[in-house]
C-alpha cells in the first residue's frame, strides 16, 4: 500500500518539518513542471471552496493534470455505487486521489482500497491534515519558529476538527495552549487528557479579551452550523466572540491570527488591515503546503 | 451452596470447553461473538446462577470444542474476568486465562453515526484501550471511541 495523508498522525515529527521545508522551495518558485504528464484526481463528495482550488491549483502549478468531480448529482453514487467501487475506479485512472467525503474514516478506507496514494481533504469532523500541515506553516512562517509559542484556540473547540489538529501536530514544539471558548463547546477531555500526559500546560476561559495580550497566535474558528442538531443551541453561540480591531491596543508584536476560513461575524472586516491579520495569506500558503505533500506522496521531494 | 447443587443446576460434558463466570447480563454477548448459535455442538447454558463475584453469572459447556487462544480472547470485551476450562474425560486437564487482544477486528460497532463503517460494508477495526476495569476501542477508520457502556456486539455473521 502507498504512502497516504489521511490523519495528521501519519506523519512524523521529521516529515511534518520536511513537508514545510518543501512548502517553503514551493513559495519561492511557484511554478515547477516536476509532476509532468501525472493525473491528480480530486474527487469531492461535499462542497468545498479553498481546499479544493487550492488542491486543484497545487496539481496544475506541478504540472499535473486534474481529473475529478465537485458534486455527486452527475456521477454513478447518485445511482447507488459503493465508495468502495467508485475509488477504486478513480484509482486506476489516476496517480494520487485528493478526496473529501462527509462520512468519518471514509478517507481511511479509501486508503485501504486505492493502490495509488490518498490525501484525506476533509472526512466528516474527523480529520483534515493539510489544513493543519498550512496551520503550521504559517504559525512557523509568522513567528520563524514552531517551538515554546503561546496558541490560543477560539470558538468551537468542542467539534472543530482543525483546532484538534493543530492541537495534536503542535504537541511536537512544546507549546503552551489557552483555550477560549463557550462552556457549550469546550475542549472535549480527551484532548486535554492527551496534553496532560505530553505534559503540555493550558488555561481555559470563557472571556476572549483575557488572554489577548498574552498570545503569538490567535487561532480564530467559526462555529459550524453543520455540526449541530439543535438550532436553538446553535443560536445561543453563534456570536459569541467577536474580534474588532480597537480590541488589539495591547497585543504582542509578533501577535497574529489566524482562521482556517471561512468567516462570518467571528472577525470584523476593521481586523483586516491591522498587521496581525494573517488569514488571507494563510489561506495562500495552503497552496504550496499542499504542493508540497502531493510532491512528497508521489515520492518526488 | 454445596457441590451437589451445582452438580444438579448445569449437568457435566465430557469432553469440551465450560466458559464460567461470565457476567449473567452479557452471556448472550459471548454466545454471538464465539458464533455459538451456529454450532452443531452440544451446548448447555446456565443463566443468572448464584455467584459470589458476579452476583449473577452464565456459564456455557460446549462439549467437542476446543477455541484457539486468539478466538477466546475476543470475549475479553463483555466478559474480562470468565474462566476457561478444558474438559478431557470429565476432567479439568487445563485452565485459561482470558487476555485482552490489541485489536478487535469485526466484532463491535462502532458508535459513532456518522462513521463509515456504519455506512458502507466494512469490517470494523479498533484498538483496545484499557483503563483499570475499563475496555474502550479506539475505531482505526473514525477514530473516535466507543466505550464498555457503549458496545454493541455485530451478531451479523
Amino acid at each position: 500500500m502507498p504512502k497516504s495523508l489521511i490523519s495528521i498522525h501519519d506523519f512524523s515529527k521529521e516529515e511534518i518539518l520536511h513537508i514545510l521545508d518543501v512548502a517553503a522551495e514551493f513559495e519561492k518558485d511557484k511554478s515547477q513542471n516536476i509532476l509532468n504528464g501525472k493525473i491528480v484526481a480530486c474527487i469531492f463528495f461535499e462542497p468545498s471552496t479553498r481546499t479544493r482550488l487550492s488542491f486543484e491549483t497545487a496539481a496544475n502549478r506541478l504540472g499535473a493534470r486534474v481529473i475529478g468531480f465537485s458534486d455527486t448529482g452527475n456521477t454513478s453514487i447518485a445511482k447507488g455505487e459503493t465508495l468502495k467501487d467508485t475509488v477504486k475506479m478513480v484509482s486506476n485512472y489516476a496517480d494520487i486521489i485528493v478526496m473529501r467525503h462527509p462520512l468519518e474514516g471514509s478517507a481511511r478506507y479509501a486508503s485501504e482500497v486505492a493502490n495509488v496514494p490518498v490525501i484525506n481533504a476533509g472526512d466528516g469532523a474527523n480529520q483534515h491534515p493539510s489544513q493543519t500541515l498550512l496551520d503550521l506553516y504559517s504559525v512557523r512562517q509568522t513567528q520563524n519558529r514552531l517551538n515554546d509559542l503561546t496558541i490560543n484556540m477560539v470558538g468551537d473547540l468542542k467539534y472543530g476538527r482543525t483546532v484538534h489538529s493543530l492541537l495534536q501536530a503542535m504537541s511536537h514544539f512544546a507549546p503552551h495552549f489557552v483555550f477560549t471558548a463557550p462552556n457549550e463547546l469546550m475542549m472535549p477531555d480527551e484532548y486535554k487528557t492527551f496534553l496532560k500526559d505530553r505534559k503540555i500546560p493550558y488555561l481555559e476561559t470563557t472571556q476572549l479579551i483575557e488572554h489577548l495580550n498574552d498570545t503569538d497566535i490567535l487561532y480564530m474558528t467559526r462555529v459550524q452550523q453543520e455540526r449541530f442538531s439543535d438550532p436553538i443551541d446553535y443560536e445561543k453561540v453563534k456570536n459569541i466572540y467577536r474580534l474588532d480591531a480597537g480590541m488589539l491596543g495591547n497585543v504582542r508584536k509578533n501577535m497574529k491570527i489566524l482562521h482556517p476560513l471561512p468567516r462570518i461575524n467571528e472577525i470584523a472586516a476593521n481586523v483586516d488591515n491591522t498587521p496581525y491579520a494573517y488569514y488571507f495569506k494563510q489561506a495562500e500558503n495552503g497552496m504550496y503546503v499542499r504542493m508540497a505533500i502531493i510532491a512528497y506522496l508521489l515520492g518526488y521531494k | 451452596m454445596t457441590m451437589e447443587d451445582k452438580q444438579l443446576k448445569v449437568t457435566a460434558i465430557k469432553n469440551g470447553t465450560v466458559l464460567d463466570h461470565i457476567p449473567a447480563e452479557n452471556l448472550f454477548k459471548v454466545i454471538d461473538i464465539l458464533h455459538l448459535t451456529q454450532a452443531g455442538n452440544q451446548i448447555t447454558i446456565g443463566s443468572n446462577l448464584d455467584s459470589k463475584s458476579l452476583g449473577k453469572k452464565g456459564i456455557i459447556k460446549i462439549s467437542e470444542r476446543f477455541f484457539e487462544d486468539e478466538e477466546i480472547n475476543r470475549i475479553a470485551l463483555v466478559a474480562p474476568q470468565a474462566t476457561i476450562n478444558i474438559i478431557k474425560d470429565f476432567n479439568v486437564v487445563e485452565k485459561k486465562i482470558i487476555s485482552i487482544p490489541e485489536s478487535v477486528i469485526g466484532i463491535a460497532k462502532c458508535m459513532n453515526p456518522m462513521c463509515v463503517t456504519n455506512h458502507e460494508n466494512i469490517e470494523t477495526r479498533f484498538s483496545t484501550i484499557v483503563k483499570g476495569k475499563e475496555i474502550s476501542l479506539l475505531c482505526h477508520y473514525c477514530e473516535k471511541v466507543t466505550d464498555s457502556k457503549n458496545l454493541i456486539i455485530k451478531s451479523d455473521k
